[in-house]
């Protein structure tokens, strides 16, 4: 059973591989080569994720002949493999979910394209999870960010086009501050592996030599990460990379691309820098405010919005905060809150992003709220999965949702008061504003048809802004073909069921996954 | 095309331009071009479009701003969107007040880093510096230890830095790429406005050419001996073939160097880098002897795993630089 040490190399070199083939293949091709990899990679994982929590210990894996501070090297216990496992799942689901609306989103000679984009970003994200160096770090989230913009803009008009331009600014600063951090971190440590950089530090902190360096170095590390995790005052470029890219792309982004910066930023608290120091230097505080801000303002503009899509881009502003605010604490108990919310919220806004397609679809294409009325009866899988979501979103018990706010609720009560009010209130606040907009739209979806009619007409009197004609060509009444049922889209159907099923698993098992990630948290550090 | 043509197309396309309609009396060549009546670009290159087209298709910086301004007021309402105006604001003053600070921190931190060149900095004196220095011809087989550190010790590094090439290609590929079958169909691109034979061009590149390829291989193959390597050999040779498109023209490039070949020679290229590479990774790994010999170093075929991958790099950047120009230029290969 010892071969399985080989297995996260091999996940990561098997996607790039497939991603190399993929550009010379034809779109149909390239789709079934990236099918086959992601189930491959998914199979590999979990092999890995059960040998793991059986071997007890975390596993050091050199690449190549030389030994650790000299070649590169990744480093796997229970929370990595566990987390490739996760990535690969949402993986497979977001891209069958968005499978059937590809034909109408991407040119089919660019299709190929596609698969090579996503196959790298998944390369780039297992290789995030899984690497122990500061430096392959550094070169697979530059790979990350271009094949995110690549998976933006492939769907061409013009406002992904803008939208994937923006992106590519902000990431790109992001990155050039994770990239200085890392240079300072070697010339002040003169290494980039983890564990030699850690001890390096540790010996800086108690001495006190070129303690302005390291400071600086940590704040440019986090700053940099946390712009491309989209943290609220550098979240300007995300309501458009979401809202108008591929639905695909969209569950991507906002579930896998987002949580792989932030996993980083995890492993260099606790790998890179120590969680002691990072304490100590009150950054976490810094981070803890911008995270309740966050909160606050992602659900404000949520419920101002009228598109469906960018409302739900807005609300991952707001759980980006949370988790932030979980990192803020400053404890393991919030580390463990972040972690569980980092899955929840994976599992969750994928589901969204795949069920707001099928209400859309059905609603002539529009996105807008006033032509969703009802939709979910037209599409009854795809108000099934809206449905599930919001009510994680919110935070019902059963559903996964539930148990990451309870998670920071708890955290947040062994904190000092100073921090436990604000997390506290700003908990409760914000679940309030999602119960707002989330309910908002569920009620509205499950709109009874009979008084479909009625609701049109008293909408268009209401605001006589609205040109009528628009109004009149749809005016309540059903066409047959608006109407999409399971059978006619068996794997849309199949993925939301899986989806539910993941949501409410991860609600239902929780204590298990939260035991896992206690061990896992215990063996990275 | 004669000069009435020429005349006859720019007096329709701009009206403001004054054209001289008197018959040129005949002269001696270069007397008639001092005094300014014949054109020796017009009278001796042939322009594969007529003036008028080019002149009609190009909007005015003017128009284009309009359209532009047009296409934004239509998008985000900028008549009724205060909350787009209040942002603009706000997002200038936080991004001028970001950028001082960022910039003020890391000239304070700068001054307190270890000075430079200083051999006692951890940067300087760290065990794995040492064992590159020390160790690295041993190991490596590489005279050239910068060539020995990327592509042996940190050779999987390199391999995910090869992919972003990669990755980068694509993705103008994915913004710029027209269909072969609409280019051949007389697709408005910038390439069909160029002039298409001129001598100086056209003898430099046939003189240039070869002798920069050779010096591109030759960078590529000595990356273990000297300076240089997979990357920068691949640049020149990028470098080369971009002259020889520049002066040749497409037509005459894609006789042996189409899209089919750029597909071949890439995904031959990064499959052999990978496949070397993992070799390389996983034999290491396991503690299983690898069978590439290191040779003896200064010999040209040394270095163990060093030449193959620069040769495969060198590939990869010769075809990532010739696509960027031809996609930007032509939107194809």
């Amino acid at each position: 059973m010892d071969f399985v040490r080989n297995f996260p190399a091999i996940s990561i070199l098997i996607c790039m591989f497939a991603a190399i083939v993929s550009s010379g293949l034809k779109g149909r091709s390239a789709r079934l080569l990236n099918t086959v990899l992601v189930l491959v990679v998914f199979a590999l994982s979990l092999i890995t994720f059960a040998w793991c929590i059986a071997n007890g210990n975390y596993t050091v894996y050199v690449m190549g002949v030389f030994p650790a501070p000299f070649g590169n090297e990744i480093r796997f216990g229970v929370l990595e493999s566990g987390m490739a496992l996760f990535f690969s799942i949402i993986m497979m689901l977001s891209i069958w979910g968005g499978r059937q609306k590809m034909k109408d989103e991407v040119a089919t000679d660019k299709e190929f394209l596609y698969y090579v984009f996503l196959n790298l970003l998944f390369s780039s994200l297992l290789a995030l999870v899984y690497t122990n160096d500061l430096f392959t770090a550094y070169v697979f989230v530059e790979i990350n960010t271009i094949s995110a913009c690549g998976i933006i803009v492939i769907r061409e008009n013009g406002r992904t086009i803008e939208a994937g331009v923006r992106y590519m600014i902000m990431s790109l600063l992001g990155s050039g501050l994770l990239l200085l951090g890392i240079m300072m971190t070697y010339d002040i440590t003169g290494h980039l592996l983890m564990s030699n950089i850690k001890e390096s530090v540790e010996q800086i902190y108690t001495s006190g030599e070129n303690l302005i360096p390291l400071v600086v170095t940590i704040a440019l590390l986090t700053t940099g990460l946390a712009i491309k995790s989209a943290l609220f005052p550098f979240h300007s470029w995300l309501p458009d990379a979401y809202g108008y890219s591929t639905v695909s792309s969209a569950a991507i982004l906002s579930s896998l691309v987002s949580k792989g910066y932030i996993f980083l930023l995890i492993k260099i608290f606790y790998r890179v820098i120590g969680f002691d120091i990072i304490k100590a230097s009150k950054l976490l505080n810094v981070l803890f405010v911008f995270g309740l801000i966050a909160m606050i303002s992602g659900s404000m503009s949520a419920i101002r919005e009228n598109d469906i899509r960018r409302m739900i881009a807005f609300s991952s502003i707001a759980q980006i905060g949370y988790i932030y605010m979980g990192f803020g604490m400053g404890t393991t108990a919030g580390m463990v809150a972040s972690i569980f919310h980092i899955l929840s919220h994976a599992a969750t806004k994928s589901m969204l992003f795949i069920s707001a397609i099928g209400l859309t679809d059905v609603s002539h294409g529009s996105r807008h709220f006033v032509d969703l009325t009802g939709s979910a009866h037209r599409n009854r899988i795809a108000g099934i999965g809206f449905l599930t979501g919001s009510l994680s979103m919110v935070g019902i018990p059963l559903f996964s949702g539930f148990i990451s706010k309870l998670q920071f609720m708890d955290a947040a009560v062994s904190l000092s008061y100073r921090k436990m009010l604000p997390a506290l209130i700003v908990l409760g606040v914000s679940t309030i504003l999602n119960a707002i907009y989330f309910m908002k739209t569920v009620i509205r979806i499950y709109m009874p048809l009979d008084k479909l009619g009625a609701n049109r007409a008293q909408a268009d009197v209401a605001t006589n802004t609205v040109p009528s004609t628009k109004r009149m060509g749809i005016n309540g009444v059903v066409e047959e073909n608006d109407v999409i049922l399971f059978r006619q889209e068996k794997l849309y159907g199949f993925t939301i069921i899986l989806f539910v099923t993941l949501n409410i698993a991860l609600g239902v098992c929780s204590n298990t996954v939260l035991e896992w990630i206690r061990t896992g948290i215990r063996m990275f550090s | 095309m004669t000069q009435d043509e020429i005349n006859e197309m720019l007096k329709s396309s701009a009206p403001g331009v004054v054209v001289n309609d008197e018959k040129p009396v005949r002269k001696s060549g270069f007397r008639s071009w001092l005094d300014g009546e014949n054109d020796i670009l017009y009278s001796h290159l042939k322009m594969k479009r007529s003036y008028e087209d080019h002149i009609k298709k190009e909007p005015t910086p003017m128009e284009h701003n309009i359209e532009k301004a047009k296409v934004r007021y239509a998008v985000y309402d900028i008549a009724n969107n205060r909350e787009l105006k209040i942002f603009r604001w706000v997002y200038r003053i936080a991004a001028i007040l970001f950028c001082v600070a960022l910039a003020l921190a890391l000239t304070f931190t700068v001054s307190y880093l270890p000075p430079v060149g200083d051999p006692g900095t951890p940067a300087n004196s760290s065990e794995v510096v040492k064992r590159y220095v020390e160790n690295g011809l041993g190991e490596t087989g590489a005279t050239n230890i910068v060539s020995g550190i990327i592509l042996t010790y940190r050779a999987f590094d390199t391999f995910g830095e090869t992919n972003v090439l990669f990755i980068a290609t694509c993705c103008v590929m994915c913004m710029l790429l027209i269909d072969e079958k609409v280019l051949k169909g007389g697709a408005d691109t910038d390439s069909k406005y160029e002039p298409k034979k001129d001598d100086i061009l056209q003898i430099t590149a046939k003189v240039l050419c070869p002798i920069i390829f050779i010096f591109g291989i030759y960078i590529i193959l000595n990356g273990q001996l000297s300076p240089g390597g997979g990357f920068s050999g691949g640049a020149i040779m990028g470098a080369g073939l971009i002259l020889f498109v520049s002066a040749f023209g497409f037509k005459t490039t894609q006789k042996f160097f189409n899209e089919t070949v750029y597909k071949i020679a890439k995904i031959t290229a990064l499959c052999m880098y990978g496949l070397i590479g993992s070799y390389f990774y996983i034999t290491g790994a396991n503690g299983i002897a690898n069978h590439i010999p290191l040779g003896i170093p200064g010999h040209i075929l040394s270095g163990g795993i060093i030449l193959p991958i620069d040769i495969a790099v060198g590939i990869e950047v010769a075809c990532t630089m010739y696509a960027f120009y031809a996609l930007f230029r032509r939107g194809g290969l």
